[in-house]
């Protein structure tokens, strides 16, 4: 069968975008051809903001090679402008005489800066900001000339005005309203955007309107406002407004109403031919966002591919400002109004700002400022025209604030739901990333972006994909984040890279993973040689040699290092249980030695501050005479297991928890983690021990015990999840230390549970531990087997030996 | 006056580690590198005073325990964009015996 032609005007996103969708559904269906009068194949318009910041090349962001092009069979001629549609004989001509057969025709012909009809506006060096060539000439401009003026205080123009900044010009911006992005932000949010854009070096002429440009030899000189006054400008960008781009529809005689007149599946009044982007009048709306532009191209691809689904019905838009170290969201009507309410969050002082406009139980618009971090979720339930009254107490502290142990919580993407979006920009839905994943194979965020498009344009929402992909794939997956990001500056390689290779290659210490891995320094640094060591004597464990001198030394000297150079030190108390024999000896110790400190810690047990470090190996060895070990106060390690009295005194008590806890503590004793770990036992709900804010939680139960995992008490108060629930002790024992030995495994150095869980998903953990005996049978015999023949260190330093040497002073002779 | 002084054999500085010396004028600590090499500085942090002898040594430099300055065992200046300095003090290897200069 003789394909049918399809010719594309306008080789830009929505354009490229639609042919991608018809070639995912009816790759044969069509001979393709695009015209493009742009010298380029398709690039991501939206980054031209990034561009001119210096944050990306041209390069960087061509969204379509001419490689691709040639892979599918499109004809590609760029550089060419079309100026006749003939529709009778179906025959589209370019300026310089090519022309082209159709049997289908897409307009995507984009729009065009707004330019104000001033006087003067003919003159060099005034532009819109559109295109490549735009970015070039600001580009230029800013090497050779001083004074920049943007007209505009819309999202155009404070991304041009920041990026000209940014290239070291004197920036401008001139605004007719009294706020900024008056469309986007309420007054408050305006003025809080325009104090961080002046503390960046812009300035600010606001209620100003625009009179004239005044030239010199034929470029520009200054702007002459309605009140006379003037200012100079070397360069003058018009960033108010963008007019579609129809003349080419219109003198083909195609319907046009400030924009191509398209119905709900993207056809003009001539049958044949279909438009998308912001070229279009859909509903009497055209948009200047992607997000609606590639919905459209979703839609527009069905009916030219003859599926004949899908309607477009209009699209809810939100919008985020591209200026580096400012967040900025934004989504629909925010201006309040009769019947709203407002729910408001503001801190002046730490530049935070979240108002939430709410009309029937429903959220209506939203503005943040400072922290976006919850901007989806918001934007999420507007579009869903959810009911937040159940959630209307927790809705101003996001998302992260609704789970908790009793919720059974999880980590963000993992509790959202299927049709949650999670790419704003190109409308790709939950379900449909966590599909792609699973049958694609896909391992990489760069694959997802391929398969899914989530996370290809403005890159917003990576974390959220990220997590999906860690949910999906659990350990097999590296965070781009971390996968491009270096360990440290001593190397290429990210924390996961280096671990899988010190797995597979059987590396065992530390100067063979630097040779082989091409480490740039001698022998790395105080960041990457700690993690190293952790890594091979977690992987390798009884073979790989464990480098004290790569080590902090806390870990070296088996003490806290106080502020003074002093060192506390902290015995253990297995549970927090103690004997008057050893309090004895922890009395006798202070006095000996002269402790200037005791103090009861937040762990349940005792701390002697301010010992001197020569006198460590006899201290140990007096409270070692006592039964005493270290307690690895200092260490990324086993630290405490809490525990409450428990059925064993306690009139509410179910379980043992002293009893647990001590056997826990006891099982883990020893052991090196990616960061600090602690555990808690308590013997009923009540939880006294504070299980639900440690790494794992035990709570005992009349049938047996609930574990949570992944809490933390510190700097963010994570609350620990459910993980499951087990009947007795030796459950407790071989769940949690199944969990724990997932964690050494996989875990990067300085992650705590909370951080790994996040990273690879709660589903995956207990995909590994719960759900998976025999995996997790054999996690639980890999930690006892590198705990096995642990000797305490206090003890081994008590002793003469080499290792006590750290602690000697050497004297003058 | 000062004069050399045999303070402790190579062998007993660890690589990539330090020991302290007790001096009247106060701690001073002995770094070994990878490549044999020793150097003396006054074991205190130009920051906060931190015990320069308990962090962790790489290529020429050491990290503060305390807060993680580096300190360039050559010349004791702190890395950019710390600034600060730290007194040095004449070492040298003879025969496997470490001699410093007080
Ligand atoms: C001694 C103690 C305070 C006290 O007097 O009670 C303490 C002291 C220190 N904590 Fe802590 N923490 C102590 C209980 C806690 C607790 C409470 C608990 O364990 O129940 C927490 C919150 C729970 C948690 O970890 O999730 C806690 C969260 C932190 C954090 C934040 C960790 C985080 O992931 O957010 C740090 C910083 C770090 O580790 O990077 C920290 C770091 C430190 C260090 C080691 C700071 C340092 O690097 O020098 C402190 C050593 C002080 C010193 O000079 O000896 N300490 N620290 C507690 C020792 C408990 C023990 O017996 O081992
Ligand atoms: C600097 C900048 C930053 C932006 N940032 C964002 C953002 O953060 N988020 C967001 O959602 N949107 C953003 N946008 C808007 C977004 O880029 C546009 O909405 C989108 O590119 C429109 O796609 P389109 O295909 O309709 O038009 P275009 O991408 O402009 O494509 C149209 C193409 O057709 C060509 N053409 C026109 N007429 C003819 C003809 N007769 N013959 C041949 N070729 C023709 C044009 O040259 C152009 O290459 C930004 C825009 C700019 C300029
Ligand atoms: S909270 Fe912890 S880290 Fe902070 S001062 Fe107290 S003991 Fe030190
Ligand atoms: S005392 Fe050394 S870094 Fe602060």
């Amino acid at each position: 069968m003789k394909k049918l032609k399809l010719v594309v005007i306008g080789n830009g996103m929505a354009g490229m975008r639609t042919v991608e969708e018809l070639l995912k559904i009816a790759p044969e269906l069509y001979d393709i051809t695009v015209y493009g009068d742009e010298p380029y194949p398709n690039y991501n318009r939206i980054m031209l903001s990034p561009v001119l910041a210096n944050e990306q090349t041209i390069d960087d962001i061509i969204l379509n090679s001419r490689e691709w092009y040639a892979e599918h069979g499109i004809t590609l001629h760029t550089g060419k402008r079309i100026n006749k549609i003939d529709r009778v004989s179906r025959v589209v001509t370019a300026e310089d005489g090519t022309s082209s057969k159709y049997d289908r025709l897409l307009l995507a012909t984009g729009s065009m800066p707004f330019m104000l009809p001033i006087p003067g506006k003919e003159l060099n060096g005034v532009i819109g900001y559109r295109d490549i060539k735009d970015t070039n000439i600001m580009i230029a401009a800013a090497k050779k000339y001083k004074n920049a003026v943007v007209i505009g205080g819309g999202l155009l123009g404070l991304e041009a005005a920041n990026g000209l900044k940014i290239q070291g010009m004197d920036v401008t911006v001139v605004h007719i309203h009294d706020t900024l992005l008056e469309r986007q932000l309420d007054a408050t949010a305006g003025r809080m955007l325009k104090k961080s854009l002046e503390a960046k070096g812009l300035k600010f002429l606001m209620r100003q309107q625009s009179d004239s440009v005044i030239g010199k030899d034929g470029r520009v000189a200054a702007l002459r406002f309605k009140d006379g006054t003037e200012i100079p400008a070397d360069l003058l960008v018009m960033a108010v407004g963008i007019r579609p781009n129809f003349a080419l529809a219109e003198s083909a005689g195609i319907h046009c109403d400030r924009g191509i007149v398209v119905n709900d599946t993207m056809q003009t009044y001539d049958p044949r031919i279909y438009a998308v982007g912001e070229c279009v009048s859909h509903r009497g709306m055209s948009y200047g966002l992607v997000a609606p532009l590639f919905e459209m191209a979703k839609v527009c691809a069905t009916h030219l591919g003859n599926f004949g689904i899908g309607r477009y019905v209009g699209s809810v838009t939100s919008t985020k400002l591209k200026v580096t170290g400012i967040d900025l969201f934004s989504a629909g009507d925010f201006s309040g109004g009769e019947g709203t309410e407002e729910i408001v969050l503001h801190d002046a002082v730490g530049g935070v700002y979240k108002k939430l406009v709410v009309k029937d139980d429903k959220i209506v618009g939203s503005v943040l400022y400072g922290d976006t971090t919850d901007g989806s979720w918001y934007f999420q339930m507007l579009k869903d025209n959810k009911d937040i009254h159940e959630i209307r107490d927790h809705l101003m502290f996001g998302q992260n604030h609704l789970g908790d142990a009793g919720h059974k919580g999880q980590t963000q993407a993992a509790a959202m739901a299927d049709s949650a979006e999670v790419c704003g920009c190109n409308g790709v839905c939950k379900g449909a990333i966590v599909k792609s994943i699973k049958e694609n194979g896909l391992f990489t965020l760069d694959e997802v972006r391929k398969h899914t498009k989530a996370s290809a344009s403005c890159g917003s929402c990576t974390g959220l994909v990220e997590q999906l992909l860690a949910s999906c794939i659990g350990g097999a997956y590296q965070p781009a984040d971390t996968s491009s990001k270096p360990m440290c500056g001593c190397t290429d390689h990210s924390h996961g890279e280096v671990r899988e290779n010190i797995r597979e290659r059987k590396f065992l210490d530390i100067p063979t993973v630097m040779r082989e891995l091409q480490w740039r320094t001698p022998n790395g640094c105080a960041s990457c040689r700690p993690a190293l060591n952790y890594y091979l004597i977690s992987t390798w464990p009884h073979e790989a040699i464990d480098d004290p001198q790569s080590r902090f030394i806390n870990e070296r000297a088996h003490a806290n290092i106080q502020k003074d150079g002093t060192y506390s030190v902290v015995p253990r108390m297995w549970g927090g249980l103690t004997t008057p024999n050893e309090l004895r000896a922890i009395a006798d110790v202070t006095d000996k030695f002269k402790i200037p400190t005791v103090k009861v810690t937040g762990g349940q047990r005792i701390d002697l501050l301010g010992a001197k470090k020569e006198d460590l190996p006899a201290i140990w060895n007096d409270l070692s005479k006592a039964g005493m070990v270290s307690g690895h106060a200092y260490g990324k390690s086993i630290r405490t297991v809490k525990t409450c009295v428990g059925a064993e005194h306690c009139r509410f008590g179910t379980q043992l928890a002293m009893d647990m806890g001590v056997k826990l503590e006891k099982m883990m004793f020893g052991m090196w983690s990616p960061h600090k770990v602690k555990f808690a036992v308590s013997g009923c709900p009540r939880n006294c021990a504070e299980a639900g804010i440690k790494d794992v939680g035990v709570i005992g139960l009349e049938s047996g015990y609930e574990l949570y995992v992944a809490g933390n008490g510190g700097i963010k108060t994570e609350v620990a999840q459910f993980f499951c629930k087990v009947a007795s002790d030796e459950d407790v024992m071989e769940y949690s230390g199944a969990f724990i030995q997932l964690y050494r495994e996989e875990g990067y150095y300085l992650e705590r549970t909370v951080h790994y869980v996040n990273r690879v998903g709660l589903d995956y953990c207990k995909a590994k531990v719960v759900e998976d005996a025999a995996n997790r049978r054999e996690l639980y015999e890999r930690l006892l087997y590198s705990l096995q023949g642990y000797v305490d260190p206090w003890a081994e330093r008590a002793q003469p030996s080499k290792v006590r040497r750290e602690f000697e002073i050497l004297e003058i002779s | 006056m000062s004069e050399w002084k045999a303070i402790v054999a190579l062998e007993e500085i660890p690589q990539l580690g330090s020991r302290v010396v007790r001096a009247g004028s106060g701690d001073i600590a002995i770094f070994r590198t990878s490549s044999d090499k020793v150097f003396a500085l006054h074991d205190q942090c130009p920051h906060k005073g931190g015990p320069l002898s308990q962090g962790i040594v790489h290529g020429e430099k050491v990290t503060c325990p305390l807060h993680n300055w580096n300190i360039s065992l050559v010349d004791g200046t702190a890395a950019a964009p710390d600034e600060g300095q730290t007194a040095c003090f004449e070492v040298k290897v003879e025969n496997g015996q470490v001699f410093l200069k007080t």
